[in-house]
């Protein structure tokens, strides 16, 4: 080898000049030197542990070296004793797979096979730093992160991963126990949300490859799990005052889209392009966290595409049916996360589309907390209303069941107007509105379906003393009555006058001190890499309103002609079966225009007497850069 | 196969009043943490359990959080091997230096090759590995082999089992099975039977000795050879 380790010790070392040892006479040669240091003779055993800590710009027989000792301990790991070699099993276990080529790579992951199986006190450690090579070694991250934007780096990233999923395999096969203090340790190491993005989402795609992989059955659920609560917590960093506007600088908001909807006007595509992307840019970029949600959302919705087509996509659903329950519902106004769900429901409209929905309709109708009957049906509504993919027959059923439910709570209050004590009702009421809004229409064109809504008990509800319409969010309820009159659906009381309030002290009221009055969970997702996703699947208002304005006499501003203009010739019967719209420029038209008219929150009344945009509201649509500090 | 027992267990439950609708899921699951766990309590991993709830009545606990303590009788499938038990398992690995069995499904077990009988010799054979009796060709221990073994030592946290394959009744499980019948087929008279058995005792433990002594002769000539090499090198 050409290496001199140590000068000519007694005679009981062996010469590590020495090429030709059998497997079987190196053995022998650790062995003893792992007994001697035991004895109290540590010359070999330190150079041993010297040979571990190379590991900066091996040359081959550096590289040679480090096999041969890593196999030669491998043979001898019943000798090894993890208190009096302590500093050699420090030395292995603090390797990274990331610093070395493949030869070293495999000997060392053969290493932790053998010493996982040879004891129980080396499983855990071996686990442990089975999961801490997920990430490259954070001393040189930033050299990391650079390889891994090339090819090369890639490729490495392939390599390291295989081999460390198929050690975790090999391990399980010989300790059957093992997945088990896996999952909990994959759990407890895993990043903070402050922690930088590459490694963030390679940790993140380990765990999705420990789902899918052989230990799926073990493991598989704990890490579903484990992600989304991750997901929520960077959601709830996005604090909701960095998306809605608190300064009502509205002027200069106003302006910023109108100059936006004049090139819409001109329906250029490159202009559109350039428009969407910097409109983007504007109001996403710089927000590291939301960044790291939309990098980590895609990695979800492309993992739950692989188990779609491996037919596995009922299973992971359940698990995240059930997160969803335990966490997205019960979290204060999760604003991303939940497209999760609506991914996974457009992957299988027909088994997890329908499970969805009719948990939250169960949700709502027989949860004993009324937060989450009020959340549950708000999410249902938006998920009823934004779903391409739902039927307009199913809409219209679970609509009738949420009817029925508000009809038979109803009929037993004689009271009056009392929105905190009917909160439940009231947004029962709102969701009811909220999917009439959307789709009103489509149910109307199904002759069967039109019939089913004449006859459902709408306007007992609407006509009864505990008044919806003078409770409800108005914009929503002026939206609806709109509607209703234009379609000569639904008798409305006449004391009832449009208003022109975007906002009443009841509709605050009821939506209590989180504003479930004005939760609308799957509104246009802001997103952007997690948006290319779920944009096929999505309904946006200005694909709805559309059909209503060949009814609509009224002036409209600019924003309605432009709308108007866009959508000339286009044959749009929406019936909300799964069909994208293929036209290209209505696609990047609907972004930058939905924007613009579906609402999130209210804005101050003055704006709407000033002549701003009609019907829905402004959407607050921005996400400012974040401020928290990024650790590392 | 030893370290397998039943025992029966008087245990209280306590649960949280959340379950109060639902008591029997709530002690199954209060139950089922305790499984593939080992417990000082019954002295050993439980791996089933089957409860039976006594009575309708449970005592409340004063506290802030008024659990119910709820008595049943359970019986409990424990596992609690000590040393020199003899207990079986299936190989999964074999390597050079040791032999890896699977205990029950969930159990690890390993058997360093100081501990291997010097009857067993490592061979690869087609491609695999496998562990050959030197005396009876037939007696072979491979992957997928049930093997019989003595527990050297266990641990308790990760239920990790060191074993041994010195004793002569130990080996590839099958063959001692058949192997042993031969010799017992001969002669049925109860009193020869019982001269016999001793005899066999006697034969089993000169073995063992013998056993003992013959593989160390064998390692010094193995390090006589090597240390010869070594002073022929420099």
């Amino acid at each position: 080898m050409g290496l001199e380790l140590a000068p000519k010790q007694s005679h009981v070392l062996p010469d590590m000049e020495e090429l030709s040892f059998t497997d079987s006479e190196l053995d022998y040669h650790v062995r003893n030197a792992l007994k001697a240091a035991v004895q109290g003779d540590r010359d070999f055993y330190n150079q041993l542990v010297a040979v571990m800590h190379h590991k900066e710009r091996l040359v081959p027989e550096e590289v040679a070296l480090l096999v041969t000792c890593l196999k030669g301990l491998t043979g001898a790991v019943s000798c090894m004793h993890i208190v009096h070699h302590r500093s050699l099993l420090a030395a292995i276990f603090g390797m990274s797979l990331w610093n070395y080529g493949t030869d070293v790579m495999d000997a060392l992951v053969e290493l932790l096979i053998s010493l996982a199986a040879s004891s129980g006190d080396y499983v855990d450690l071996c686990l442990e730093m089975i999961v801490s090579n997920f990430i490259p070694p954070s001393s040189s991250s930033s050299y990391f992160i650079e390889l891994l934007k090339q090819p090369r780096g890639l490729a490495m990233k392939g390599q390291v991963l295989d081999r460390l999923h198929s050690t975790l395999k090999d391990i399980a096969n010989l300790v059957p126990l093992s997945p088990l203090r896996l999952e909990k340790i994959v759990r407890d190491r895993m990043p903070n949300i402050y922690m930088k993005e590459p490694f963030i989402v390679i940790y993140v795609e380990n765990m999705l490859k420990l789902e899918s992989g052989a230990m799926h059955e073990l493991v598989g659920s704990t890490m579903l799990v484990a992600i989304m609560d991750r997901l929520i917590d960077l959601d709830v960093e996005i604090a909701w005052d960095d998306i809605l506007q608190d300064d009502f600088c509205k002027g200069i908001f106003d302006m910023e889209l109108e100059d936006l909807e004049k090139t819409d006007y001109h329906v250029q595509q490159d202009g559109d392009e350039l428009a969407r992307e910097s409109f983007i840019q504007r109001f996403l970029g710089g927000n590291l966290i939301a960044e790291k949600l939309d990098s980590l959302m895609v990695l979800t919705f492309e993992h739950l595409t692989s188990c779609s087509e491996s037919g596995r996509l009922i299973q992971v659903f359940e698990t995240l049916l059930y997160s969803f329950q335990k966490t997205v519902l019960t979290a204060y106004k999760s604003k991303f996360t939940q497209f999760v769900m609506f991914y996974a429901c457009s992957l299988d409209p027909e088994n997890c589309g329908k499970i969805f929905a009719s948990t939250l309709l169960e949700i709502f109708v027989s949860s004993i907390y009324p937060e989450w009957r009020m959340s549950a049906v708000a999410y249902l509504a938006s998920y009823l209303a934004r779903a391409k993919f739902v039927s307009v027959s199913f809409v219209g059923a679970t609509l009738e069941s949420i009817v029925n439910w508000c009809y038979d709570y109803c009929k037993d209050q004689d009271g009056d107007v009392n929105p905190r004590a009917h909160k439940v009702f009231y947004a029962g009421c709102q969701g009811i509105m909220y999917v009439l809004c959307f789709r009103m229409r489509s149910m109307l064109s199904i002759p069967r379906l039109k019939s089913q809504l004449l006859l459902m008990h709408i306007e007992n509800i609407i006509g009864h003393p505990l008044n919806p319409l003078q409770v409800c969010l108005p914009s929503i309820v002026e939206e609806f009555l709109r509607l209703a009159k234009a379609n000569h659906v639904f008798t409305v009381p006449q004391t009832f006058v449009d208003y022109g309030l975007l906002e009443s002290e009841c509709s605050r009221a009821f939506g209590g001190v989180q504003r479930l009055d004005m939760f609308f969970p799957f509104d246009p997702c802001l997103l952007r890499k997690s948006d290319r996703y779920i944009r096929p699947n999505f309904v946006y208002w200005s694909m709805v309103r559309s059909t209503y304005n060949e009814d609509d006499e009224e002036e409209g501003t600019s924003v309605e002609d432009i709308a108007d203009a866009s959508e000339n010739g286009m044959n749009i019967v929406d019936d909300g079966s799964a069909r994208s719209f293929g036209e290209g420029f209505l696609d990047l038209d609907e972004f930058d225009t939905s924007l613009n008219k579906m609402s999130i929150t209210p804005r101050d009344s003055s704006s709407k007497f000033g002549g701003g945009i009609r019907g829905f509201m402004q959407m607050p649509s921005r996400i400012r850069p974040s401020t928290s500090p990024e650790s590392l | 196969m030893e370290g397998l027992k039943e025992s029966e267990a008087n245990l209280v439950v306590y649960l949280h009043p959340s379950m109060a609708n639902s008591v029997n899921d709530g002690i199954l699951r209060e139950l089922s943490s305790l499984l593939f766990t080992y417990s000082e309590t019954f002295d050993g991993v439980v791996l089933a359990y089957d409860p039976n709830v006594r009575s309708n009545l449970a005592k409340i606990l004063p506290g802030v959080h008024p659990y119910l303590g709820v008595r049943l009788k359970a019986k409990l499938l424990l596992f609690s091997p000590k040393p020199n038990m003899l207990l079986e398992g299936v190989v999964v690995k074999i390597s050079r230096q040791s032999i890896h069995a699977v205990i029950l499904g969930f159990s690890s077990a390993v058997i360093a090759d100081e501990d291997i009988r010097y009857e067993f010799k490592y061979k690869v054979k087609h491609g695999k590995e496998v562990f050959v009796s030197r005396h009876h060709k037939k007696h072979k221990i491979k992957v997928g082999t049930i093997i019989r073994f003595l527990v050297k030592s266990f641990d308790e946290e990760i239920l990790h089992i060191s074993g041994s394959l010195v004793a002569v009744h130990t080996g590839c499980a099958r063959w001692l099975d058949t192997n042993l019948e031969e010799w017992s087929q001969a002669d049925s008279t109860p009193r020869k039977r019982k001269d016999r058995d001793e005899k066999e005792q006697k034969t089993v433990d000169y073995k063992m000795m013998a056993n003992r002594d013959m593989p160390s002769l064998k390692k010094d000539d193995r390090i006589k050879k090597l240390k010869k090499k070594r002073k022929e090198h420099t």
